[in-house]
């Protein structure tokens, strides 16, 4: 079994090694984004001060408070103090303010948006209790290239995997490995193995360029990060399986993928941080891959989350990976339907 | 092309169809009869055709046996679901008296009709990815040498031409050093040179004493390869046997080939059967005597005529009243 899966593994790097348009892509486009997104959004791109309330969001209104009637402001409820007091000092959100049962606020005094915030709040209230918070500002490009890193091992994949294989089965390649002793796992686990490779090699890679040229905060285990890539790219590329389970048309794969890729990209935290949306959106947001992939790479490299800080998203993925891997092989066919 | 029959009809021998093994006049091991593939009953049932529909022969050990018939017959289907690549509606395959299972697939090769091979690898790293996919196989070198692969090895897959492809193809139906070995029309497409070369190929194979099942619409290829053959048409096969022995049981007579324009007009009323049959004029006689004697009283100059006998065209034609690449 192990010689057919290094074998079909193999083969399929050479492929994609030789492939140097793909390669390229690969490689260029992320390093591309970051430095591209990294000058736009230099120094803070967010238009929008944010202020966390600690209060349940249907008991928020607008006359508890005046500073709740500021203008230009985003007011959004949160129930965990602590993780708010994180964000303020990672300025992440610039306040975070209590009503009940005493009037109080957090702020961190090296935030330019706190400073005014602070301004104005006690303009409308002079007796509420201070906190500060310190922490290092993170900047647009140390939060962004997880986001960046993230997005480019999900289109690498699930095209290159899921486009892979349905081209493979609709020129008839798969119906010659059929004639061969292989089976549907063993042809499965080689895809993976074979991509899991390749995207944490172009992914090291370009992590590895991107500090070296432009530089970024990195928190955590170096090894704990390979390991919360590891996992989703196991995921992300058990996804695409999934959906070339069956597929003979590269047309409806593509459909199919940018189904999934699309509302990843929007909702996973890739662009923007989540914080302050609604929560239906982030309660969807928690069922992709990718926002858990992000969740964790950025508590590892902004907050310097250990393993076991990151252990439930890391479970939660290896769950969804063994469910995709599993529903993948039992509907695998190697030829068109 | 258009098809003018003037003679009477031969209906179809249902008689011939008989047991492979009767008939070997040039199998290499004619000494034993053993089957080693036997098809009972195959059924094959698609939403809106039915593919094959109750197939039943054998194949005898060391043989090549062809099946032939015309695009839309039923023989890809039928070797498909011999392969185990295609899972029959009704009816059984027997390997060595055993109904086949997966591994079946480590004894066989299989060169498909048409197969895509993986991008920007090389012939050797192609061969070499297949003979990895087996346990026990041929060595690398000696599949290269049989399928003079030597010159093309660090060729990309992508920039061979079509007969460097087929015998690529065929390397890789070897490479687990088969007993059986399948080829499904595998000359189709190729010049007559890379045609015979792969015959050539093909017959050194079947010297090693291999089995092989072959699908084909070429008559000549299949004359010249197969020791049985069976003639499928909707699914069924109408005859069966081998070549010769066919082609004696259903022909006494010879073709007289005229090209069309030495025969304006003049056979009206000609004692034997006479087609048109693209840009020649054919004329099917048992007495060559007599014919010629007519068409010299018809004034038809015999300058450019020629002789020849019966071939399997000829035979498919007489079972089914169609051409057999129409």
């Amino acid at each position: 079994m192990i010689k057919r899966v290094l074998a079909v593994m193999s083969a399929r790097n050479l492929e994609f090694l030789r492939d140097r348009s793909t390669l390229g892509w690969n490689i260029f486009l992320p390093v591309l984004l970051v430095l591209g997104l990294g000058f736009i959004f230099s120094g803070d791109g967010r238009p929008m001060y944010k202020v966390a309330v600690l209060q349940d969001a249907a008991e928020i209104s607008i006359e508890a408070h005046p500073f709740l009637t500021t203008r230009y402001v985003q007011f959004f409820s949160v129930n965990d103090p602590e993780d708010a007091v994180r964000k303020i000092g990672r300025h992440k959100i610039d306040m975070l303010i209590q009503f009940q049962p005493s009037a109080r606020y957090w702020v961190n005094p090296d935030s330019p948006k706190g400073y005014i915030l602070e301004r104005l709040l006690l303009q409308a209230d002079p007796d509420i209790e201070r906190a500060e918070v310190s922490g290092e500002a993170v900047r647009y490009v140390d939060w962004l290239l997880p986001g960046i890193l993230g997005m480019n091992m999900m289109f690498s994949c699930l095209f290159g995997v899921g486009y892979v294989v349905v081209r493979y089965r609709k020129n008839g390649f798969l119906k010659r490995l059929n004639a061969t002793p292989l089976r549907p796992i063993e042809f499965i686990v080689a895809q993976v193995l074979s991509r899991l490779i390749l995207i944490m090699a172009v992914t090291m890679f370009v992590y590895a360029g991107t500090q070296y040229f432009i530089g970024f905060r990195m928190q955590g285990s170096l090894l704990t990060l390979f390991l919360v890539a590891l996992t989703g790219s196991v995921s992300l590329i058990s996804l695409g399986l999934l959906v070339a389970a069956r597929v003979s048309s590269e047309e409806l794969a593509g459909g199919i993928l940018n189904m999934l890729t699309w509302p990843m990209m929007l909702v996973s935290g890739v662009w923007f941080s989540l914080e302050g949306t609604h929560p239906v959106i982030q309660q969807l947001a928690k069922i992709f891959p990718l926002t858990l992939i992000l969740e964790s790479a950025r508590a590892v490299m902004l907050d310097g989350a250990t393993l076991a800080q990151v252990m439930p998203q890391l479970g939660t993925l290896l769950a969804m990976s063994g469910i995709f891997l599993l529903i993948g092989a039992t509907a695998f066919s190697w030829q068109n339907d | 092309m258009k098809l003018a029959i003037t003679r009477n009809r031969v209906p179809p021998s249902t008689g011939s169809a008989r047991a492979i093994n009767q008939n070997s006049q040039s199998s290499p091991v004619s000494g034993r009869a053993e089957k080693v593939l036997e098809v009972r009953d195959l059924v094959k049932r698609y939403p809106d055709v039915t593919a094959v529909n109750g197939v039943s022969f054998s194949v005898r050990r060391g043989s090549c046996f062809g099946l032939l018939g015309p695009n839309g017959a039923g023989k890809t289907t039928t070797v498909e679901i011999m392969e185990g690549i295609v899972k029959p509606s009704g009816g059984e395959i027997l390997y060595e008296g055993r109904p086949v299972d997966r591994s079946f697939r480590d004894e066989v090769g299989i060169q498909f009709q048409s197969t895509a091979l993986q991008d920007h690898l090389s012939v050797f790293e192609t061969l070499r990815m297949f003979r990895n996919l087996y346990e026990h196989g041929a060595e690398l070198d000696e599949v290269i040498r049989m399928c003079s692969l030597e010159k093309i090895l660090k060729q990309d897959n992508r920039k061979l031409s079509g007969g460097q492809r087929q015998r690529l193809l065929l390397g890789l139906a070897l490479v687990n050093d088969p007993r059986v070995l399948f080829l499904d029309e595998p000359t189709t497409g190729l010049d007559p040179q890379a045609r015979r070369n792969f015959w050539k190929l093909v017959e050194q194979i079947r010297r090693q004493n291999k089995t092989v099942i072959l699908t084909t619409h070429y008559m000549e290829e299949a004359y010249r390869l197969c020791d049985e053959i069976a003639i499928m048409d909707h699914g069924k096969i109408i005859a069966q046997g081998s070549p010769k022995t066919l082609l004696k049981e259903h022909f006494e007579d010879v073709v007289l080939e005229f090209p069309r324009e030495d025969i304006s007009s003049g056979l009206e009323g000609f004692p034997f059967p006479v087609l048109e049959r693209g840009d020649c004029i054919e004329i099917f006689t048992p007495d060559v005597n007599q014919a010629v004697a007519q068409l010299v009283q018809r004034n038809i100059s015999l300058n450019r005529m020629q002789v020849r006998p019966r071939n399997l065209e000829d035979l498919f034609l007489e079972l089914t009243g169609k051409e057999l690449r129409t």
